[in-house]
């Protein structure tokens, strides 16, 4: 494995051609964890950046120190070659920076015009005039090609939408130097390409930008130079033209990549005459009364993957809350085995064989303050496996900790440690092999790999196969499309709370899913 | 009897004043409190603050002859007993309910026993220096109009301008702005620059300010004396008011003159003998406050950070 890093280019004070920005051994610990260790990094005028890593390598507490929200333990920053410390925000934003978090920062019930507004001296100090800003935000937006209603409020906009704001904000503000911090995360296919199209646009107008992102397409299509951080260290930073795809993905995990899971092109088990699990025309409604729900309806045979796409937020959640149980559908039937399990309760359905993998592993997923091998024991605590007459037979409870510990590789200093101190992929290796583990007859998993390193999200997507192959109906629910493509046999899309599409693994590809999921149907 | 003619006797004139004039401590309390919770903080307080104030202004009043300081002086006391709720649930930070509800207690407590040894009394002071109502001439004879808006103290005009101008601050400033993203999406405001704990302290120092106002208001005016305990749970009936308004000043008006009308007419059904225990009729605001919640709350949205502490990068 050769890497062969570029040497960081070193300007001098007030030189034009050298580095717009620099940042020297800059380190930032948050108690024990060094989030930032000695990093150092440089941006070119006119230049995209990447800033690769996996999850928790130190991408965005670097890029929150030049953002001014957090001050550096050592280590230093240059602007234009001269040595600068951003105390604030302000510093930062005088100094011409301009994020774009990877959380959008803005505030929902206002306005666009009232969110660029908000605490900007230049439109009012007292009586900001929005409209005067709104204005000229659409000049600006115009200017870029961009079409933009500052009058919209930031509630009603698509998150592609949203997400333009942000860098209309950034550049109305001044920027010169945008950073964006994972800003494909939540969108389609489509609105990524236009994104992407927009920022070397932008740079030909003599913007400058940091792109973070761990999908190395994205970079490749976008990027001048990248530079890869693991454990908070700098790996190195390469020009893209010269460096491979395997070499920047062993800079990233620190090994050679392993082969991906193959994916599922052969196809499987005829279909059963009665599916496992279906839902038959079900429909939800959130808080406001609003349909999320529309008519869904599905069914999983035996062995069958059936993986559910779409972006974030098109009743995802809501149709996974039904299956397990959590929610009640407004109309319509679940099915298990033919039976009607509409009116069942989640523990029901667990004693019937289903099995559920919640989107957030931190919030419903796992109880952070257990232990591991409490949290393993949760669903089928009450049975005879773990308890006798209500008390708790602890040892079996270890027991079986121990032995999924070793069976599904989960990194721990052993059952009893707090779930809280794991890493994202060893939470979700105990949530998967909860589930897994009881061999259930029907599986319903919703972002089984969201924020897990790449190490993790092998082992998990080897438990969904072998589950499958075992027999089991599962329901993959993910935003990955490369994600759905491996491991589903079928594959439907869910836009706007109803399914638009329903394609056979081998039939479809990549575009296709991606135009049905922005409601376009091909 | 004849509808018209009633309103324009002395008993509908009495009915209308005193609708204003028991709204008016409640719109002050709930007002102020728009600040706080569009901000993100809770103010459970609201009881304690109004307490202290009358106690304040009723002293002072009668200390100085003057019900001017006697006002200020329960302005400044609101403003102080909110400026140690914000230290315990803003810079500290700590639960705010519980806080809230140990100055509601505390200040029980703490106020008779000043009282106690200021006016060597026990239960009521004599009559204080007040605020009085100045009938504005020809506007006075308006029927429900005139005994409702321009019979009254000056006061009843504050507490209406300040309706006002809360709208204004809310919609139109820089500062409203900011009070609405640190209520709405912290982060937001942090990652302008701006401070959210700053503005959230200040916005709670402005509800101390409006509920020292409606205290001051309950000894100066409703009535020329301090009692024990005189505010008897209107703070929380401010609170119960803030959300029927859906936390907006012209529905936190609305809300309130509605609560002034049942009181009103409790106090007209004791007078005219009705043959209804009076324990019933004292009990109509309250059970209006349960209803109207029941009713009317569950529509409500409440801002996405409210009753949240914010730290930057806490997870
Ligand atoms: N506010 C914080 N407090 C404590 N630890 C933090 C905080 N922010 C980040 N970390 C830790 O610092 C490390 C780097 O995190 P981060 O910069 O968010 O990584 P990335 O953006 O590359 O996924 C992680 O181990 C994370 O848990
Ligand atoms: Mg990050």
């Amino acid at each position: 494995m050769a890497i062969s890093p570029l040497e960081p280019a070193r300007a001098a004070p007030g030189s034009t051609t050298g580095p717009i920005l620099q940042m020297d051994k800059s380190t930032v610990r948050f108690g024990e964890v060094v989030a930032n260790d000695r990093v150092s990094f440089d941006l070119a005028p006119g230049e995209i950046h990447a800033l690769l890593g996996e999850n928790g390598a130190g991408k965005t507490t670097l890029m929150r120190v030049l953002a001014g929200l957090i001050q550096p333990d050592e280590g230093q920053v240059f602007v234009r070659g001269e040595a600068r410390s951003f105390e604030s925000v302000a510093d930062s934003v005088a100094a011409g920076i301009g994020m774009v978090h990877q959380h959008f920062m803005l505030v929902p019930t206002l306005t666009v015009a009232e969110n660029v507004s908000l605490g900007l001296r230049s439109a009012g100090r007292l009586f900001p005039n929005t409209a005067r800003v709104g204005r000229e935000l659409r000049a600006l937006a115009d200017k870029h090609g961009l079409s933009l209603d500052p009058s919209a409020r930031v509630s009603d906009l698509s998150i592609g939408q949203q997400q333009r704001v942000e860098i209309v904000k950034a550049l109305y503000r001044g920027a010169t130097i945008l950073i964006l911090d994972e800003p494909t995360a939540v969108l389609t296919p489509g609105e990524t390409d236009s994104l992407l199209a927009m920022l070397r646009s932008l740079t030909e107008q003599g913007t400058s930008v940091v792109f973070i992102s761990h999908k190395l397409r994205e970079i490749r299509a976008v990027a001048d130079r990248v530079t890869v951080l693991r454990h908070g260290q700098t790996v190195g930073t390469w020009a893209l033209d010269s460096v491979a795809d395997a070499e920047l993905t062993s800079a990233m995990i620190g090994r050679d990549a392993a082969p991906t899971v193959s994916s599922r092109l052969a196809p499987t088990t005829s279909v059963a005459p009665v599916p496992r699990l279906a839902v038959e025309r079900v429909g939800a409604r959130d808080r406001r009364g609003h349909a999320v729900l529309d008519s869904v309806s599905l069914s999983v045979a035996p062995g069958e993957i059936l993986g559910i796409a779409g972006v974030d937020g098109n009743g995802q959640t809501e149709l996974a809350e039904i299956l397990s149980g959590v929610r009640r559908p407004s109309a319509g039937e679940v099915r298990l085995d033919g039976a009607n399990i509409t009116a069942a309760t989640v523990a029901e359905r667990i004693g019937h064989g289903l099995a559920h993998v919640p989107e957030d592993r931190q919030r419903t997923g796992l109880i952070l303050d257990l232990s591991i091998a409490e949290n393993l024991a949760m669903e089928t605590v009450g049975t005879a496996m773990f308890s006798r007459r209500g008390s708790l037979n602890r040892a079996a409870v270890r027991a079986h900790a121990e032995d999924i510990i070793s069976r599904f590789d989960i990194r721990c200093s052993g059952p009893d440690q707090r779930v809280r101190d794991l890493s994202g992929g060893n939470q979700q290796k105990v949530l998967i092999a909860r589930a897994v583990s009881r061999a259930p007859s029907a599986l319903v998993v919703s972002q089984p790999t969201r924020g897990v390193d790449l190490g993790a999200v092998e082992n998990i997507h080897r438990q969904i196969l072998d589950l499958a192959a075992q027999g089991c109906a599962v329901i993959l629910i993910s935003t990955e499309l490369d994600e759905i493509l491996a491991l589903s046999d079928r594959i439907a899309v869910l836009y706007s709370g109803t399914i638009i599409s329903t394609y056979d693994r081998a039939t479809v590809d990549l575009g296709t899913l991606g135009m049905n999921m922005t409601g376009q149907s091909v | 009897m004849d509808i018209f003619n009633w309103i324009v006797s002395a008993q509908g004139e009495g009915f209308f004043s005193a609708t204003m004039r028991l709204a008016v401590p409640l719109l002050l309390a709930a007002v102020g409190a728009i600040y706080a919770e569009r901000s993100g903080a809770i103010n459970v307080g609201i009881e304690g603050m109004m307490l202290s104030s009358a106690l304040s202004a009723a002293l002072v009043a009668a200390d100085t002859g003057s019900p001017t300081l006697g006002l200020l002086a329960g302005v400044v006391t609101g403003i102080a007993v909110a400026a140690l709720l914000a230290v315990f649930t803003v810079l500290l930070p700590a639960d705010p309910v519980v806080v809230g509800i140990a100055l509601n207690l505390l200040a029980v407590g703490g106020t008779t026993f000043v009282f106690r040894i200021f006016s060597n009394q026990v239960g009521t002071t004599t009559t204080t220096p007040g605020i009085d109502a100045e009938p504005i001439p020809l506007l006075e004879s308006i029927p429900i109009l005139g005994p409702l808006l321009f019979d009254q103290s000056y006061l009843v005009y504050i507490a209406l301008i300040g309706v006002v101008i809360t709208w204004v601050v809310l919609k139109f400033t820089s500062w409203g702005l900011l009070l609405r993203a640190a209520g709405e999406h912290p982060a937001a405001a942090d990652s302008l620059g701006l401070s959210v704990n700053r503005t959230r302290f200040v916005a709670l120092l402005v509800s101390g300010a409006f509920a020292g106002l409606g205290g001051a208001f309950l000894s100066l005016v409703a009535s020329t004396q301090f009692v024990e305990n005189m505010t008897a749970g209107r703070g929380y009936i401010a609170m119960a008011i803030l959300i029927l308004g859906h936390r907006s000043p012209w529905g936190v008006l609305l809300a309130s003159l509605l609560f002034g009308l049942g009181d009103a007419f409790q106090l007209r059904a004791q007078l005219d003998n009705t043959g209804v225990p009076f324990q019933f009729l004292l009990m109509i605001p309250y059970v209006l406050t349960i209803v109207t919640l029941a009713v009317f709350g569950r529509r409500l949205i409440d801002p996405a950070a409210l009753g949240t502490h914010f730290r930057r990068g806490h997870r």
